[in-house]
């Protein structure tokens, strides 16, 4: 432990790196400064790394820069084309490797506990770092493991509906109390003989189980929650070797991270009106197959729009608001959209964008893949800053969302998403609706009343195609 | 440091970052959660000493597979937020057809 407190300035030097951190998190209030935010991102990055290399006796230095110029290049040729709609699966997959890196450094630090200062004098390792080790490593076993199964259901390599294991809530909850009880025995083990060494496997292992229990009877719906739920997990990780390493770098980190993911769960849970325990219970989405009355929508009227009505009533409307969802990003119908407002502002129609917090696949994904078509954020409108615009709104343009636009969230407190925010198209004058055949449902499952309403026209059609004929007709 | 010293910037680290991360703007959590990935993998520190440390050969091959593993995660977190970040534009940029309205 004195080995790290010698040098002050090596203190003061991961302190700078903390605070440079901060401020990459504090560019990101605005786009304008978020640039500039990430560039203090890298900074500090850089005096971490930096600063441990020249403060520790370095036994091998070739393989250390062998290994950062792997995984770096890895990460770079990644990171570079990697496609914006698989951004979800791309940030699991790093959650996982957060995750996986913090098992390994807990369990390197338990093999070696002397070149990490936290040997004590009788030969032990001291009490504090065992609980903080132990710590470090089941929640990065738990980090790792759930984040490959995010990655796995959000990138289609299982299936994304819940898998519901019988006794689910027993197996897990004694799993998560037996990881509690051996990490206190592992921690009090006062001379730390075989037998209680391990105790520090046995956490690893059933930390890893648990993490895979938890995320496999979650729904493909609730992903967005679970994405940063992992990464408020892949924040605590880091947080709790910061602890055994007296790091100031890595526990503001990890407090950052830690408070970020779970201020983002938090949001996406309130925008769906779901308890974050209902989330974590899982099953959402397994049920919800008969809600809704399968005859009451085949009887009820609704009327089919076309592509040139479509572009008449708005290229003659004084304002349009956009509701985009997934289905559009699945359709990769973002380009064509964007080129249908250029026309439409040409004939000096104010296009507006209004996205839903779960919009896309996790937080923020909407307005990501919108900017990557070019589309200017400040057309881009959050829920709450435009839902009381509708009344004043000629025509809402609905295409790949459904769940966001149903008034039984409004109305019908027997539906599945009652009580869940949305926006209140229903008051537009004109609705079109975008979708391809009237058969399929949002996640939830639920007939949706706007199909049937008196200013609403169906688009049944691909909604790229049908953007791109939209765009003819404008352009005729 | 002492335990408490460590905890007393931890807790304070905690407020901070709740209010920072309330101040972000909703158009960019994706962003966040990239650059919050690469930023959690200041890990790589930890992997380091491993890596680095003489004494457990086992220990340091650990540690350098946790460098192999951080440094995905740093390159590739803060090049991808960059990558995002760039495409973020303002309105009425010259080059854009549409007028003003």
């Amino acid at each position: 432990m004195e080995a790290h407190a010698v040098n002050p300035w090596v203190a003061v030097a991961y302190l700078v790196a903390g605070v440079c951190f901060i401020l990459a998190l504090r560019g990101l209030s605005s786009p304008a400064t978020s640039r500039a935010g990430n560039r203090y991102g890298m900074f500090g990055m850089a005096i971490a790394v930096v600063t441990t290399l020249v403060t520790h006796e370095i036994a091998s230095l070739p393989e250390i820069i062998g290994a950062i110029v792997i995984g770096g290049g890895i990460g770079f040729v990644i990171a570079r084309r990697i496609q914006m709609t698989a951004m979800p699966q791309l940030v699991a997959a790093f959650h996982s490797l957060v995750g996986l890196a913090a098992v390994l450094v807990a369990v390197a630090a338990f093999l070696n506990p002397d070149a990490f200062g936290i040997l004590g004098a009788d030969g032990n390792i001291l009490t504090v770092s065992r609980v903080e080790m132990a710590l470090g490593a089941a929640i990065g076993a738990i980090t790792f493991s759930g984040s490959v199964i995010a990655f796995a259901k959000l990138n289609g390599n299982m299936s994304g509906s819940p898998i519901l294991l019988p006794a689910r809530h027993v197996i897990n909850l004694g799993t998560l109390v037996l990881i509690i009880a051996l990490t206190a025995m592992f921690t009090v083990a006062a001379h730390a003989g075989p037998g209680e060494n391990h105790l520090f496997w046995v956490v690893v292992a059933l930390s890893f189980a648990i993490g895979f229990l938890l995320i496999i009877p979650i729904g493909g719906a609730d992903m967005p929650v679970v994405v940063s739920m992992l990464n408020s997990y892949s924040g605590w990780a880091a947080a709790a070797m910061g602890f055994t390493l007296h790091n100031t770098a890595m526990i503001i980190t990890g407090a950052l991270v830690g408070s970020s993911g779970a201020i983002l769960s938090y949001i996406m849970c309130k925008a769906m009106n779901r308890s974050f325990i209902s989330v974590i219970a899982g099953g959402f989405g397994a049920d919800a197959g008969g809600v809704g009355g399968g005859e009451a929508r085949e009887q009820r009227p609704w009327k089919r729009g076309s592509a040139e009505d479509a572009a008449f009533l708005m290229k003659e409307a004084e304002n349009v608001i956009i509701i985009p969802g997934y289905g559009m990003a699945v359709a990769q119908a973002q380009h064509a959209l964007r080129e249908m407002t250029d026309l439409l502002k040409e004939h000096g129609v104010t296009v507006k964008f209004a996205i839903h917090p779960v919009a896309g696949r996790m937080p923020g994904h909407m307005n990501v893949l919108l900017a990557e078509a070019s589309v200017p954020y400040d057309d881009v409108f959050e829920l709450e800053d435009i839902n009381s615009e509708f009344a004043q709104t000629d025509v809402a343009f609905i295409i790949g969302a459904n769940d966001v636009v149903n008034p039984a969230a409004k109305t019908d407190k027997s539906s599945p998403i009652y009580g869940m925010p949305v926006f209140d198209v229903d008051k537009a004058k004109t609705i079109f609706f975008i979708k391809r055949s009237m058969g399929g449902q949002g996640y939830a499952g639920v007939d949706n009343d706007v199909f049937y309403m008196d200013q609403t026209m169906m688009l049944l059609a691909d909604a790229k195609k049908m953007v791109e004929e939209i765009n003819k007709s404008l352009t005729d | 440091m002492d335990f408490v010293s460590i905890l007393s910037i931890f807790v304070m680290a905690c407020f901070v970052g709740y209010y920072v991360v309330w101040s972000v703007t909703p158009a960019l959590h994706t962003p966040l959660m990239a650059v919050t990935n690469a930023i959690s993998s200041v890990i790589v520190v930890g992997a380091l000493i491993a890596s680095a440390a003489a004494g457990s050969p086992l220990a340091k091959w650990l540690g350098l597979g946790a460098v192999v593993l951080a440094s995905v995660n740093i390159f590739g977190g803060f090049a991808v937020t960059e990558r995002m970040l760039a495409m973020y534009k303002k309105k009425d940029k010259p080059g854009a057809k549409g007028g003003k309205q």
